[in-house]
């Protein structure tokens, strides 16, 4: 039996680089204003499944991505860069939800997934910054999880050990298999893409985004049947509609302003030793260094 | 996030360019790969979009890795440890990083693990590549060996070697010059002793000056006839790292492209492969290697030039004197633009030359497996004779343009450009030893100079002329035709004195004059494309044409007699 990775990876829009037009009126993202990327933490954690992978006999490498159609592109950007396989969780009936019903629908996948060793994602997606949906999905499936992952370690068909990045230190734990991880960005960096993965996945659709393309692209798929990419409804999940979308959501979102941040006031500091230190010991509380 | 392919137009404009179909036509022979290799392109727009999303990678690797990595690999450099080379962090991290997304062997056929690019897109690579660290682009641009062992390797080499630069992320090495050899490689001595009981080649003597020189597989140029003191003494080699028999004495001290380790080589009866027939070694398959290395140069004082010009570009625009940017003085604004032209100048005479080199060598990969018809060999040659002139036209133009450039942005730095504290600083150095390795400027005249006596650039000139160009460009047309009849004036001139020694003396006036205005119609074309070129087409124009007056002023009004003056 193959040693089998799961990587969660989501689309986010890039919120790094954000322009005037980033928020709308009401407070919430402009979605058409902002590139849609790779969520930078999940691609930490598709380095960190990739590594395992080279590091361990007969491994594989499956990515879950749940979103709207577009978000395939998750799917082809991480066989471009040494994952197996993977599938686009999408349906009308998720939209609008939290972390809890997201976590719901996919843990229903990962299930359909099993016997899985593994389940990888990035600590927290850039659009949300909730760091929830990796941890509810592992209490959904029973299995411990291990936040903050920096570096792996080793692992067995049975056990891993990894070293976490915490607020003060680094801890090395090791936990029975299967497991959830969630990797932080101090992790590695993620390999580049590779250009033959790249050459040989570039074509790769699914169903429904082949109904949109004008060219055919029947013969070539008949030919290389690798490149259609698997998408997942509810109805695949055999999900209950009421735990998911806004009904499954219990998160409701009361107000968003927007936070500008002004110079409010200023202090003097001296070339003494005292006020130096003071400084240091002001930005390393507040985390700007240290 | 920076992406040094995507955030520059120019070099989609040159892959876009209509050629590009007869090109990875060629190259792909019908596409006849895409029943045994998944990657391999379809048709030409396949193809096409497979460079387009290949460079990409490219991009996206030298502008987050590379670029990043180079102020501290020129800080660090290489080791001498134990007799080899350790590379600095970062030029390990910046290669592992292009064998990790299968980038080393672009060029070569898929059957050994290759992607079987053309030429013009592994040279933008290289562009890229040199933007981000010229230094590190020597490193990267050796792949060119693997080319050579390609095309003149017998079969048994070529699988064993070939797939090691894919697969392996192998390097490579060109090991040519010596102490006593260096532009005058004829004066090569490294032994190359056939063993016949063994049936092997052992090589002895001592390489210096050597890029990379500890690769995993090294080209080395040797002396396999005994007695003979010549370039028909020569043969080549292909040595294996493996092997051990050669130790590195020495990395040499430079003044720029610090992370390329210079290597000073001893080898003690290496075993070594003959590559193709003996006595070919300099005569043909170095002749073949230089020129590839040429283009790489060419690519790499491109890739300066750019740098260098948007390094000038930015810190104009931010400085402040006087009260206002110092953009706006009319000082350093023409600096930039007459910079931005020269960029745009040697740009487009590389991917010209590309072109033809892609266009020949994909004939001769051609004429092994069937003769070619008697229009393709007429093509064929025509594209290798015009390949041989414009080549060391590059070199030289590139070489000494992205000096001119790199001079000019740290003038425009000012003070702050002489200190550490701007990449600028790193840029000068690094863009000086273009104009001197794989050939210095004055061998690439004495090698482009045939191009003025064999007519192939008056021919170019007054094919371009023939080409119909938009209205509002036909006036820098005109021009371009008269600078065409002054120039073929000149030549007969200078012929007419039939004095060999005053040919020679006059050469690069008379080489520089016929890429001025090569050139001058290369950026014609590219406006007639594309507008936004037309800018630097003027400018360009009126800066060559003011230079071939004053060479043709020169050349009219000296006599014979002058000569003397510059004798010593």
């Amino acid at each position: 039996m193959s040693f089998r990775i799961v990587v969660l990876a989501k689309q986010v829009p890039d919120t790094r680089n954000v322009g005037k037009d980033a928020m709308k009126a009401d407070g919430t993202v402009n979605r058409a204003a902002l590139p849609a990327i790779y969520n930078p933490e999940d691609l930490n954690a598709l380095e960190m499944a990739l590594e395992i992978k080279s590091k361990i006999k007969d491994a594989e490498v499956i990515v879950l991505t749940m979103g709207p159609p577009r978000a395939a592109e998750i799917i082809r950007e991480s066989v471009y860069r040494g994952a197996d396989k993977g599938y686009l969780i999408t349906d009308r009936k998720f939209a609008g939800s939290d972390t809890l019903a997201t976590s719901y629908a996919i843990s229903l996948a990962i299930k359909k997934l099993a016997p899985y060793h593994l389940v990888i994602s990035g600590r927290q997606a850039i659009d949300g910054d909730t760091a929830q949906v990796g941890p509810q999905a592992a209490e959904k499936l029973g299995i411990p999880q291990i936040t903050y992952a920096e570096e792996f370690i080793s692992a067995t068909d049975k056990d891993i050990t990894i070293k976490r990045r915490l607020e003060r230190g680094i801890e090395v734990v090791k936990t029975p298999l299967p497991a959830l991880l969630t990797v932080h960005s101090s992790a590695p960096d993620c390999r580049p893409r590779n250009a033959k993965l790249l050459m040989r996945y570039k074509y790769a659709r699914t169903l429904t985004e082949l109904q949109e393309e004008t060219r055919d692209y029947t013969e070539l798929f008949d030919k290389r049947p690798y490149l259609q990419i698997d998408e997942w409804t509810v109805a695949d999940l055999n999900a209950d509609v009421e735990l998911l979308g806004l009904s499954g959501s219990p998160t409701k979102v009361k107000k968003i302003e927007n936070v500008v941040l002004q110079q409010k006031e200023t202090i003097l500091l001296t070339s003494a030793d005292k006020d130096i230190e003071g400084l240091i010991k002001e930005l390393i509380d507040s985390h700007i260094i240290g | 996030m920076a992406n040094f392919y995507t955030d520059n137009e120019n070099i989609k404009f040159h892959l876009t360019h209509p050629l590009m179909e007869k090109i990875v036509r060629l190259k792909e022979r019908n596409f006849a790969d895409k029943e045994n290799y998944d990657f391999a392109p379809i048709d030409f727009e396949d193809a096409l979009d497979n460079y387009d999303k290949v460079l990409e990678i490219i991009g996206e690797i030298t502008g987050n890795i590379i670029a990043e990595n180079a102020e501290s690999v020129d800080h660090d450099g290489p080791l001498l440890e134990n007799n080899e080379v350790k590379y600095a962090k970062g030029t390990q991290q910046n290669y592992d990083a292009l064998v990790e997304a299968g980038l080393i062997g672009m060029s070569l056929p898929r059957q050994y693990g290759g992607l079987n690019f053309s030429m013009v897109p592994y040279v933008m690579s290289a562009e890229i590549v040199a933007r981000g660290d010229a230094g590190f682009t020597n490193i990267w641009g050796l792949q060119d060996c693997a080319e050579t062992i390609h095309e003149f390797a017998s079969d048994e080499i070529k699988n064993d070697f070939l797939p090691r630069f894919n697969r392996d992320g192998a390097t490579a090495a060109m090991d040519l010059t010596e102490p006593d050899a260096g532009s005058d490689l004829q004066a090569v001595q490294l032994k190359a002793t056939y063993n016949e009981n063994a049936k092997t080649w052992v090589l002895n003597g001592v390489k210096r000056f050597i890029t990379n020189g500890d690769a995993d597989v090294s080209l080395v140029l040797a002396r396999s006839e005994e007695g003979t003191s010549d370039a028909r003494g020569l043969s080549l080699f292909v040595y294996d790292r493996k092997d051990n028999a050669m130790i590195v004495r020495r990395i040499e001290n430079k003044l720029g492209i610090k992370g390329s380790p210079t290597c000073e080589l001893v080898f003690t009866n290496a075993p070594a492969k003959l590559v193709g027939d003996r006595k070919m070694g300099l005569i043909k398959y170095v002749m073949s290697l230089m020129n590839s290395a040429r283009l790489g140069v060419g690519a790499q004082s491109v890739g300066i030039a750019e740098a260098a010009y948007r390094e000038a570009l930015k810190y104009a625009h931010e400085r402040e004197q006087f009260g206002k940017a110092i953009i706006q003085y009319p000082a350093v604004y023409e600096l930039l633009t007459n910079m931005k032209a020269k960029t745009d100048a040697i740009r487009t005479l590389l991917y010209d030359t590309c072109r033809y080199v892609d266009i020949y060598k994909s004939y001769i990969f051609i004429a092994e497996d069937r003769s070619l018809t008697s229009e393709e060999r007429n093509d064929f040659k025509h594209h290798q004779k015009v390949a041989d002139v414009y080549t060391p036209l590059l070199k030289l133009f590139s070489s000494e343009y992205c000096n001119q450039i790199a001079y000019d942005s740290l003038q425009i730095h000012g003070g702050t450009g002489f200190m550490k504290d701007f990449p600028i600083e790193r840029i000068y150095r690094d863009a000086r030893i273009t104009t001197i390795y794989e050939g210095t400027s004055q061998l690439q005249v004495v090698a482009a100079i045939r191009g003025v006596s064999n007519g192939v650039y008056l021919k170019s000139l007054r094919d371009y002329a023939k080409v119909d160009v938009k209205p509002e460009l036909q006036y820098l047309k005109d021009s371009l035709i008269k600078m065409t009849d002054q120039f073929a004036k000149t030549i007969e001139k200078v012929t007419e004195m039939d004095n060999t020694e005053i040919f020679d003396f006059h050469a690069r006036r008379l080489v520089e004059m016929a890429g001025n205005i090569i050139i001058g119609f290369l950026l014609l074309l590219d406006s007639n494309r594309n507008d936004q070129y037309k800018k630097s087409a003027e400018v360009f124009i009126r800066l060559g044409k003011t230079e071939n007056i004053q060479k043709v002023s020169f050349i009219n009004n000296f006599d014979l007699k002058e000569i003397g003056n510059y004798k010593f």
